[in-house]
């Protein structure tokens, strides 16, 4: 075994538990039943750290860390559920909402969205921000699937499906700051693009904002679960 | 005990929490045990009541017809409930904010009009720019998100404010619901 493997031992919540060295807190947590909200991270794509849903406190450090991408070390003492988080977590969703045009009432993910679903689960009844109500374009252009980017949350899941399981790298970001927007290829028209129709974006989109057109009103359950199990095949090849 | 007196509203939506509220069928019998509904689109008092208990209110503010009507019923009342997602988010009214008011009144009045092509000025009121919650112009004491909240959150909700019960919104409803 190497020095990499050696096991720690740390303390979530006030449980004592054991993990691998080089494991992030979310994964020891996960592995413990120990609930941590997620947006931009998903099972089997490399984490980016973008939504900060994640973040947990640090014993010793009055920093917050992303769980997702922050790794466990011996000995430390680490809270995922304190009041302090609890707001921030609220605060981070009803930016989201803020931000672009999210009507659940009318969207294809009502009912299957996860933005929709950590709002109900952290307690967000209400956005206490001003709306944005910025200008944005819907691109149909696909045979198969619609960017409505009034729902987009920048998670780059889209991108990094693209990028890391497909090797498409159709999907990227452009601009900077609240005027980012995710683009096919240089900023062309998705039908017009080189995307190869797979359809692991729409599959991996945690809202509205990537959606299969055969789907009607707001049946549109997705189903990212295929993304570890694909990793896995690949791994044991 | 004397009865509390409610109120509900209807600003920029689409009636539907109105339907919501009335499919609580027969628990609506119960309820008026405890309650008295002094105002309403449903009952015939026309000018709102000098002192209610607890006003519901649907739609967004979309008119300077509904801002004037949201202050006077916060001036009035003790609880402030935002009824729906319109209410409380602004919902399907809202999505014409990118566009602004005159795109919608020529899409309406003009483009899509066959015959008087003339967009109405007088009686109907002046659209505001941005339809907004109604948070965004009175304080508000409970939301209760929903499009509509079902019959079942409305039974809940209205029995735990009127005996005083906890009260837990995110379990009973969502945006959307």
């Amino acid at each position: 075994m190497s020095e990499s493997m050696g096991v720690k031992t740390l303390i979530i919540d006030g449980q004592e538990v054991s993990a691998r060295s080089g494991q992030t807190i979310l994964e020891v947590a996960r592995e413990n039943d120990i609930k941590i909200p997620t947006l931009c991270h998903i099972e089997g794509l490399g984490a980016v750290g973008a939504c900060r849903l994640c973040l947990v406190e640090v014993k010793g450090t009055s920093k917050l860390f992303p769980s997702c991408v922050a790794n466990i070390h011996e000995g430390m003492e680490v809270l995922t559920d304190t009041e302090r988080l609890r707001k921030h977590r609220r605060v981070i969703l009803e930016l989201l909402f803020a931000e672009r045009n999210h009507i659940c009432s009318v969207c294809v993910s009502n009912g299957h969205c996860e933005l929709q679903a950590l709002a109900q689960e952290q307690g967000v009844t209400h956005i206490s921000l001003p709306y944005r109500n910025p200008a944005l374009a819907v691109d149909a252009s696909h045979e198969r699937f619609t960017v409505d980017h009034n729902r987009c949350i920048l998670c780059t899941r889209c991108v990094r499906v693209c990028a890391e399981i497909e090797g498409a790298h159709v999907w990227d970001v452009m601009g900077r700051g609240i005027d980012s927007i995710v683009i096919t290829d240089l900023h062309d028209e998705w039908g017009a693009s080189s995307c190869t129709r797979c359809g692991k974006c729409v599959q991996v989109c945690p809202t509205g904002a990537l959606f299969d057109k055969s789907k009607i009103g707001s049946d549109h359950p997705k189903y990212p679960d295929f993304l570890p199990y694909l990793n896995l095949m690949r791994e044991a090849q | 005990m004397s009865k509390l007196k409610v109120a509900t509203v209807w600003l920029d939506g689409c009636s539907g929490c109105h339907m919501s509220f009335l499919d609580m069928d027969e628990r609506i019998l119960e309820l008026a045990k405890l309650i008295d509904v002094v105002y309403s689109p449903l009952v015939d008092a026309k000018d709102f009541p000098d002192e209610v208990d607890i006003a519901l209110v649907e739609g967004a503010v979309a008119s300077e017809d509904d801002e004037k009507k949201i202050k006077k019923v916060r001036a009035h009342s003790k609880l402030l409930i935002a009824m729906g997602d319109c209410a409380v988010a602004g919902n399907v009214p809202s999505m014409r904010n990118p566009f602004g008011p005159e795109a919608i009144l020529e899409r309406a009045y003009i483009e899509n009009a066959s015959v008087q092509q003339q967009i109405p000025c007088v009686v109907v009121p002046k659209l505001l720019k941005i339809v907004r919650p109604i948070h965004e112009f009175v304080t508000v004491d409970v939301f209760l998100p929903g499009c509509p909240p079902s019959a079942d959150t409305f039974h809940t909700a209205l029995t735990a404010l009127v005996t005083g019960a906890p009260l837990d919104i995110s379990a009973l409803t969502r945006f959307g619901a």
